[in-house]
């Protein structure tokens, strides 16, 4: 790897830029590794990552069946927050939160991690009163969150409209600092960048068809369109096709996918200063450094692979926009787009082991597991490494729909996040 | 938008007028104080989430208020068939593109 540094950019500059190397050349895959991970999104190549880079388990192979950063990673409104209400969630956020600061440079990538704050609005007493609810468990938890009055909200962002008339009145907000957007392209192609540079191999274009156990049980390796591959450990990070590969296990998983769909406007100049998020009508945006206004929705009724989703669900979005922000009403839309998210019956993740032995599980993530990118590759490459969880994603096990631990974010929120 | 087809209706209606209700054909336990934990996860959170053709349950909430079940392609989108709340999946659907 050629490291990114002021020095090397004027040297390349005088050879016309021609001695940069491939990030990740294309690989044949090799008969085995120690650990396969299946899903190049932004977890699984992270976790390729940190075991190589922490675990000094480099013998390992992420299997794209696209393109890597073709799933949610790439697809995604990028918004970053650690303001969920349940102790294990406030952990398990903010462990990937502290990770982003100084991600660019242990990557040596710049994945244009921006701290401009998230924004959510309250619209009515419950809004108010369940914010200041998590504010203040926030707080215990050593995670920032702090309540703003409609004209504080105002001053934050000045296109809101916080008129007492308005469809949907602003009756305050709760404000995360530290919250913000990152560019998710680069946060995927720095975690790829950086294994290949440890030894790790990525393999695209090579869906994962079977996974093969011995007559202990425990896992063998996967069959895939580029043949058997062998493994002694085996990591599924594959977001809304989790069903999908562990139904080649034989396990069955409380999960359920969905699409989720996201637009970008034509970009103008600076006007939108942080993210604002309206959970109860459905609408998150921010504006990228391109200068799109970007633009998430809730999720689709039905169960889908598709990824598309309806436009009355992108209408209704947008309408909830134009009121909360007139000043929009006249951008045009550029493209509209949808992901398949998984979305466990608590809308918390499962990070963890399996019943299978050697086969361990990142999943459940729905829609909001990019601001987890870092923090969800750090605790899977653990888990593997250890044979077992870190105290941070204990709680986040399977067991947990059976015993009924939940640690239901879905209840605290009412809404999707 | 989707059009989806009411079987108590007899129509093609948009899917505005319809809520989806998951997956179908998932039986409440008869006697439920004799389930076991693991019966009871079943039962409530374990799903298909069949990539491919999955029966679901449908309810025309903004029509005849009634729920249906239907069989549609995930992976497409496309309705297979709908059919009425008792009768069983049709056992034709059994791939891509087949038709009732
Ligand atoms: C429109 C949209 C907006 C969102 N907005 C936000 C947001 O603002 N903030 C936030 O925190 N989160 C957001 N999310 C959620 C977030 O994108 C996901 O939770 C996260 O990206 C999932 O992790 P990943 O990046 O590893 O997933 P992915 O990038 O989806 O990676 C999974 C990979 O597995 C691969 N795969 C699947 N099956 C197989 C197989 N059989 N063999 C080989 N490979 C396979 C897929 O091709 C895919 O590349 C959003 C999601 C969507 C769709
Ligand atoms: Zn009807």
């Amino acid at each position: 790897m050629k490291r990114f540094s002021g020095l090397n950019l004027i040297a390349e500059a005088m050879n016309g830029h021609k001695g940069w190397p491939e990030h990740w050349p294309e690989k044949a895959p090799k008969p085995a590794y120690d650990v396969i991970i299946i899903g190049g999104g932004g977890h699984g190549l992270g976790a390729a990552y940190y075991l190589a880079a922490k675990y000094g388990i480099t013998n390992v192979a992420v299997i794209e069946k696209g393109w890597i950063g073709g799933g949610n990673g790439g697809r995604n409104t990028t918004i970053i927050r650690s303001n969920y209400l349940y102790d294990e969630s406030a952990h398990l956020y903010d462990h990937a939160v502290k990770m982003w600061d100084g991600l660019s440079q242990e990557l040596n990538y710049n994945v244009m991690y921006s701290k401009r704050g998230v924004l959510m609005l309250a619209h009515n007493i419950h809004d108010i009163q369940s914010f200041k609810r998590h504010i203040h468990a926030n707080r215990l938890n050593g995670v920032d969150n702090e309540w703003l009055t409609p004209e504080e909200c105002k001053a934050y962002c000045p296109p809101l409209d916080i008129s007492p008339n308005a469809r949907h009145p602003v009756l305050g907000g709760a404000l995360q600092r530290r919250g913000g957007t990152a560019r998710h392209d680069t946060v995927i192609w720095g975690y790829a960048r950086g294994a290949v540079a440890r030894g790790v191999d990525i393999i695209q274009n090579c869906a994962v068809t079977g996974i093969r156990r011995g007559p202990d049980g425990a896992v063998l390796g996967v069959d895939t369109e580029k043949g058997f591959i062998g493994a002694k450990k085996i990591g599924v990070s594959a977001a809304g096709n989790t069903s999908v590969v562990m139904d080649m296990a034989g396990l069955r998983f409380p999960l359920e996918s969905y699409p989720l769909q996201a637009l970008v406007s034509e970009p103008v100049k600076p006007i939108f200063p942080c993210v604002v998020m309206s959970n109860t009508v459905h609408a998150y945006i921010s504006q990228s450094d391109k200068g799109e206004l970007v633009i998430g929705a809730g999720t689709d009724q039905y169960v889908s692979y598709s990824q598309r989703g309806a436009l009355h669900i992108i209408e209704h979005t947008l309408a909830a926009i134009c009121e909360i922000f007139p000043i929009f009403t006249r951008m045009r839309m550029l493209r509209s787009w949808g992901g398949i998210v998984d979305v466990t019956p608590d809308r918390s993740p499962i990070l963890g082991k399996t019943p299978v032995a050697g086969l361990y599980v990142n999943c459940g993530w729905g829609t909001g597991g990019f601001k987890a990118t870092p923090g969800a590759a750090d605790l899977l490459a653990y888990t593997i490494a250890h044979d077992a969880p870190n105290a941070i994603n204990a709680a986040f096990n399977l067991d947990r729909f059976r015993t009924g631990r939940f640690i239901d974010e879905a209840a605290a929120a009412a809404v999707a996040h | 938008m989707i059009l989806i087809h009411c079987p108590y209706c007899e129509e093609d209606r948009p899917e505005v007028e319809f809520t989806y209700g998951g997956e179908a054909h998932i039986a409440r336990p008869l006697d439920p104080s004799a389930l076991t934990d693991s019966e009871w996860e079943g039962y409530l959170y374990i799903r298909s989430n069949t990539r491919g053709l999955h029966a679901e349950r449908w309810r025309h909430a903004h029509g005849c208020a009634r729920f249906f079940n239907a069989v549609r392609d995930t992976v497409s989108d496309r309705f297979e068939v709908t059919y009425k709340t008792g009768e069983a999946r049709p056992a034709k659907i059994t791939q891509t593109g087949g038709a009732a």
